[in-house]
């Protein structure tokens, strides 16, 4: 392939794999934002949502976009409800300590894990997507110096993978304009801030962060159930996201919601256009040099604010 | 001088092990003696049953297993081995290799299995084969690698029941070549088994005069493809595609997405598709392609009566999919492997006079002097031709067609097609 329309493939893929990770990573940043939790058992949430993703959308049984449209409300709306009884029930009754808050996470990720194994089983397992059709892109060349455009072959997108691209950066704008334009996010960020202080001015800490989690769970399952029709339901699905979410995270800045979404983009389109032009192992490798190079000489982030 | 030290290390332990042995079993021979008797008149024959039932090689697995059930009802209905019922010990390896390790000790330790049977996934096997080699534990299995015949495993690891790698793309190589074209671009999961195919294809078809432009190795663990397809050069005639793992179908529909309505010849591996139904979205490009089974998915318009009978015992229908639902499609490709191994077993016991686990050698060796093995109710996917020197079996290959969303065979080759020159002698080595 040239390298015009190669490059063009590349970063194609490379804004999809940016979108979803932008979602998935956005809800660990908001977490560990808000309450200070790092939640390891964030890429389970994410395995989750597309599970349950495939199982609305084969109970169901009727159009693909209706069962698409379906999941995408109900599989978020479980996951968060599940994130938050388990805040309830585990993470305030450990006192959000950070040693043990960690163990306890990586407890609810093998439960969730182990639990889906036994249910939903081990196979893989496909969501047929709303709409898929192929869109052949085209690309210029300079015949006899005048412009001409001719179909490269294999440089393609399909229309579900810019429906992707354009639904996270929705749902991104969506949760901008909640943390920002409505009481409910000012009493988050409030939160975030100074919770002892926000707990003084009778704002009910507990119930915030049980919504908080409950909500940074939903945004993996979002991005999940947007990614399954793509890839497929797997119960081992988790571990790639979650790995990237915490490069995202740490890179972008701890709970910083606009250094989060820079890094997605920066690290999902390296991904993509590293691992086109040379290895997908090379891009990983790349990427958690990244991290130690952040955390090394910035450890706070891109957009990270210096610790107290 | 190295090769010395793990032996020493190994009689110092022996020693040890005896002395303390001495004791123990002094103290356990009153009571353990008419257990022992009884086991060898009447108790079931126990076969270790290692099987990938969770990770990446979950759906084989789960056929692996209905396939070896069905064989061992068969057996049992006839009489069992020897006039005892065989009984299968499963046990999950999750497809992993050190779990797969751990699962043979336990075979031969906890379980007191006779023999170990049923490992896939090569790197599994390449795993658990050391350790059933020093345990002395029989190991069967039905992996398709080409590490036992390779002659890197042990005299107590045999392949008897599927054909290895080597010797399938072997035997594609002249059809590739006369039939689709000559520069091939290779498509293969980053792991033994895909070497195998990348070494020894590549080999086969440059002998037959092609040229392979292009080896694109993709992680087994890989979720996403469309980036590895722009390696693809421009002038490649013929994709060769293989692949395993969950993901197998989002690797044939991203190769579909990518080509559109301008594709290359395709040859692919039905390993890219087992378990995976031909009339999902976005499949329907593959029309037209071909595909090598190891045993033909569709019941074919010359459908062998034993190969009807096979069908029917394990509960798959004339599409190659479970009869209770048709959407449960079988890995009937390899799945026959385990059905023929446990036959051989079974033959093996019988040619030995097998009574327990100090007959092992003894099963070793019957199974190494066998040679033709005639299509049948014990071989439904054709006859073979075993090898005991490289502890491998031969048989017939299959190339089908996909027309009208099934597979139609359109090929078949001999069982000479597939030889290859002995890389190794197992019967020199001492049990």
């Amino acid at each position: 392939m040239d390298f015009g329309p190669h490059l063009m493939l590349a970063m194609l893929e490379g804004a999809v794999a940016a979108a979803i990770l932008a979602l998935t990573a956005m809800g660990l940043s908001v977490v560990f934002g808000v309450m200070r939790v790092v939640n390891v058992a964030h890429g389970e949430f994410y395995m989750l949502g597309a599970v349950i993703a495939w199982f609305v959308a084969t109970t169901l049984g009727t159009h693909p976009a209706l069962g698409f449209v379906a999941a995408l409300v109900i599989a978020p709306a479980l996951v968060g409800a599940l994130a938050a009884a388990a805040d309830k029930l585990i993470l305030q009754r450990i006192d959000y300590d950070p040693e043990r808050t960690i163990v306890a996470t990586i407890g609810l990720l093998y439960i969730i894990q182990q639990g889906t194994l036994m249910t939903f089983g081990p196979d893989a397992r496909p969501v047929e997507p709303p709409f898929n059709s192929r869109i052949a892109l085209p690309w210029y060349e300079w015949v006899d110096g005048k412009l001409s455009f001719y179909y490269p072959w294999g440089l393609s997108i399909t229309s579900y993978k810019l429906f992707v691209i354009a639904a996270a950066a929705a749902i991104l704008v969506a949760l901008w304009l909640f943390m920002t334009r409505t009481r409910a996010g000012l009493i988050m960020r409030a939160t975030q801030q100074d919770s002892q202080m926000a707990q003084a001015f009778g704002i009910p800490v507990s119930r915030v962060y049980a919504l908080v989690f409950g909500l940074g769970a939903a945004l993996a399952a979002m991005g999940a159930v947007l990614v399954v029709p793509i890839q497929q339901a797997h119960y081992l699905m988790g571990a790639d996201p979650l790995l990237l979410s915490f490069i995202v995270v740490i890179i972008g800045g701890l709970g910083s919601l606009p250094g989060t979404v820079i890094a997605a983009i920066l690290i999902g389109m390296s991904d993509g256009v590293i691992s086109v032009f040379f290895s997908p192992t090379l891009a990983k490798i790349l990427a958690t040099l990244a991290v130690a190079m952040v955390l090394v000489f910035r450890p706070q982030g891109i957009l990270g604010k210096k610790a107290h | 001088m190295t090769e010395r030290l793990p032996a020493r290390g190994l009689l110092d332990r022996r020693g040890a092990l005896k002395t303390l042995g001495l004791g123990a079993g002094a103290l356990a021979a009153s009571t353990a003696m008419p257990g022992f008797i009884q086991a060898q008149s009447s108790a079931p024959i126990r076969i270790g049953f290692q099987v990938h039932r969770t990770g990446i090689g979950a759906s084989y697995g789960r056929w692996y297993d209905r396939t070896s059930q069905a064989a061992v009802k068969r057996i049992n209905d006839a009489g069992g081995i020897n006039g005892r019922m065989v009984e299968l010990v499963p046990e999950d390896d999750g497809t992993d290799p050190k779990r797969g390790a751990e699962v043979v000790e336990k075979f031969a330790t906890q379980s007191k299995c006779d023999v170990a049977f049923g490992t896939l996934f090569s790197h599994v096997v390449i795993g658990s084969a050391p350790r059933a080699g020093e345990l002395k534990l029989p190991y069967f299995v039905v992996s398709e690698g080409h590490h036992v015949a390779s002659g890197m495993l042990n005299r107590y690891t045999l392949q008897p029941g599927i054909t290895d790698v080597k010797s399938q793309v072997q035997a594609m190589a002249p059809f590739v070549s006369q039939n689709l074209g000559k520069k091939v671009c290779m498509i293969f999961p980053d792991f033994a088994f895909g070497h195998d195919h990348r070494d020894y294809f590549s080999k086969a078809f440059e002998a037959q005069g092609g040229t392979i432009n292009a080896k694109i190795a993709i992680p087994p663990t890989e979720t996403s493809f469309t980036k590895y397809f722009p390696q693809i050069p421009r002038d490649t005639e013929v994709i060769y595609h293989v692949m395993t793992g969950p993901a197998v179908l989002t690797f044939v529909k991203e190769l579909g997405e990518f080509f559109g309505p301008s594709r290359p010849e395709l040859f692919g591996f039905i390993d890219s598709l087992e378990a995976v139904d031909m009339s999902s979205p976005g499949l329907e490009f593959l029309e037209g392609s071909y595909m090598w089974e190891g045993n033909p998915r569709y019941a074919q318009a010359d459908q062998t009566e034993y190969d009807k009978a096979y069908r029917e015992a394990v509960g798959v229908d004339d599409n190659g999919a479970s009869v209770s639902d048709g959407k449960d499609v079988s890995t009937y490709a390899h799945m026959f492997g385990c059905w023929e191994t446990l036959n051989i077993i079974k033959a093996g016991m019988e040619a030995s006079g097998y009574q327990g686990p100090d007959d092992r050698a003894a099963l070793i060796e019957a199974v190494e002097a066998m040679t033709d093995m005639p299509e049948g109710m014990d071989h439904p996917q054709g006859a073979k031709r075993f090898n005991g020197k490289t502890h491998q079996v031969f048989g017939h290959q299959y190339i089908s067609k996909v027309e009208g969303g099934r597979m139609n065979r359109v090929h078949t080759t001999s069982i000479e097609d597939t030889l290859y020159e002995d890389e190794v002698d197992y019967t020199t080595q001492s049990f």
